[in-house]
């Protein structure tokens, strides 16, 4: 008998595995559960996105692209970068095509850690970045974001955080669970100390689309100084409704690029052709879906905050992302418990807040990637919960 | 489309002061904006979609297209409006193409909607031509796809 746990590497082992997993294992067994829990668009990618993949299959693009991408991909990339958020990048130079934001978040933290550097993670935040610094045997240094504050990272939280060994920032906005953004003003505040401290920012800019009451996402990229010491991580799944497609990209300058393209070489060779061509299209033809997309969550997001507060669950008004995160304290429950009992009694399944990291505790993470229809009976039932424990 | 008949358009269940929230108005210029719609015939009714393909003994349905001779004064809208006064008959249009008219007509069975054809509107002096075509499944209509239930189809697998 082989001992697997003598053979399985320490440093996986040590892992914790995801908090949301846990609780899912649990609703999965369950019939009924009407769930807000997901974390992906419910929107199909649009067809003509769709179709362009189809397209190059016919066409016989079957074989694997150049490394980094398809340069007509990386150049299209860069141009909507620029036209968006203003940022210029060059795609034979900056740009790398990863398989989903996934990968390159990774690449970025084993490209840029060292033993023992520190990475600053605001939570609460994706569950991703703690296990990946671990796994490129860096630190991670938890920066505990505030419902008072947006759950936006101030200054004085990034100053206390930061030590000698600080190498660099995480920063995940528009944020899942929280749905906090940081505008201009915000990321003018931090700048300077991230320089200051000679620190890197790994932007995750997967919900960069995803911005509501008018205010569009702004990239550190763009503040001046800023572009050589980050990272930006963006991808097509959540703008563009492409999450099984697996494609996301990494804009950094040359060097880094550079070096991250020798990890993705030799772990991943190219991300996958036929994803490639229907992002082309997407790039080219996709504003309007992204307006229509964002129009439609829009409404639910209003529509589920508004019932929350309604209900006694204070909620934060969030302005990115589709995740609302209301305090659930008021019922005197831990974020565990309430959505146990919430599953348990009304067969809905919301996830605990401190799933996405300690200072998430007392919140519980609502997905409004459902249908309407889809969203007003779980709310129905939530109230229902809320009333029957008076 | 204005955002109000879109939203009602997909679920006219909606209260005023849920749709008020969702585009973010005062629930009252939202109450006053249907009224009006309903007032000036924006807004004709509202009804239930159904898949009538799930309901035992419901009708059958023909889509039957009409060529017709139209009046000299009043065109199409007369026989139209002919046509239309059958219970049988649930929609008519006017059509541009290779027919003038396409009348949705509900019967018990397809041999009642024949005969509904042969005796009804074929006499009609100004129908020239009919032509009959029989609806087997619905896929899609107003907008919901029939077969895959949204809620139930909803294959998301769950991702940390």
């Amino acid at each position: 008998m082989i001992n697997y746990d003598e053979v399985i590497n320490e440093k996986i082992k040590a892992v914790k595995p995801s908090g949301i997993r846990k609780f899912f294992d649990i609703a999965s067994e369950m019939d009924n559960v009407i769930s807000l829990s997901i974390g992906e668009p419910d929107f199909k990618t649009p067809w003509h996105i769709r179709e362009e993949g189809i397209n190059s299959l016919r066409l016989g693009n079957t074989r694997y692209t150049s490394n980094k991408g398809l340069t007509e991909l990386r150049d299209e990339i860069c141009s909507y970068y620029r036209r968006r958020f203003n940022v210029s990048y060059k795609g034979n130079e900056n740009c790398l095509v990863t398989v989903g934001g996934s990968e390159a978040i990774d690449l970025t933290m084993r490209t840029l850690i060292n033993i023992g550097d520190q990475v600053l993670i605001p939570e609460p935040s994706f569950v991703c970045y703690n296990p990946l610094v671990e796994m490129a045997d860096g630190e991670p240094v938890v920066v505990e974001t505030r419902a008072e504050d947006k759950f936006k990272i101030t200054p004085e939280l990034l100053e206390k955080a930061i030590t000698p060994k600080s190498k660099i920032l995480v920063l995940p906005y528009p944020n899942n669970p929280t749905g906090g953004i940081m505008e201009r003003s915000d990321l003018e505040k931090i700048a300077p100390i991230i320089k200051k401290h000679n620190i890197f920012v790994l932007s995750d800019e997967i919900y960069a689309e995803l911005t509501y009451n008018g205010k569009q996402h702004v990239s550190i990229a763009e503040l001046e100084g800023m572009k050589e010491r980050t990272v930006v991580v963006s991808g097509f799944s959540k703008s563009y409704s492409m999450t099984g497609w697996r494609l996301g990209y990494s804009l950094a300058p040359k060097p880094i690029t550079d070096a991250m393209t020798k990890m993705h070489q030799f772990g991943i060779m190219s991300a996958p052709t036929t994803a490639q061509y229907a992002a082309i299209e997407a790039l080219k033809n996709g504003d309007k879906d992204i307006t229509a997309m964002r129009d439609e969550y829009d409404m639910r997001r209003r529509l589920v905050v508004e019932k929350f507060n309604e209900m006694g669950l204070t909620c934060f008004e969030p302005e990115g992302a589709f995740y609302a995160f209301p305090c659930i304290k008021s019922t005197g429950m831990s974020s565990e418990d309430f959505c146990m009992e919430l599953l348990k009694s009304k067969s809905v399944a919301v996830v605990p807040g401190n799933a996405f990291g300690e200072s998430g505790e007392g919140f519980v993470r609502v997905s409004y990637s459902f249908s309407v229809k889809h969203i007003m009976e779980a709310l129905k039932r939530i109230e229902e919960f809320l009333q029957e424990r008076k | 489309m204005d955002r109000i008949l879109k939203l009602l358009s997909e679920n006219s269940n909606l209260t005023y002061k849920e749709i008020a929230t969702m585009l973010g108005e005062p629930e009252d210029y939202i109450e006053k904006q249907i009224k009006q719609y309903e007032k000036d015939g924006v807004i004709k009714g509202y009804q239930a979609v159904i898949d009538y393909d799930k309901v035992k003994g419901a009708d059958a349905t023909a889509y039957i297209e009409l060529t017709v001779t139209p009046e000299k004064d009043t065109g199409f809208d007369s026989i139209a409006q002919e046509i239309m006064n059958f219970d049988e008959v649930e929609s008519v249009y006017l059509m541009a193409g290779s027919y003038d008219l396409l009348v949705l007509v509900k019967g018990a069975s397809v041999t009642d909607i024949a005969m509904f054809v042969a005796k009804k509107l074929s006499t009609i002096d100004a129908v020239v031509a009919t032509s009959t075509r029989f609806k087997l499944k619905t896929y899609k209509e107003s907008g919901i796809e029939f077969d895959s239930d949204n809620e139930e189809d909803d294959k998301r697998s769950i991702i940390l």
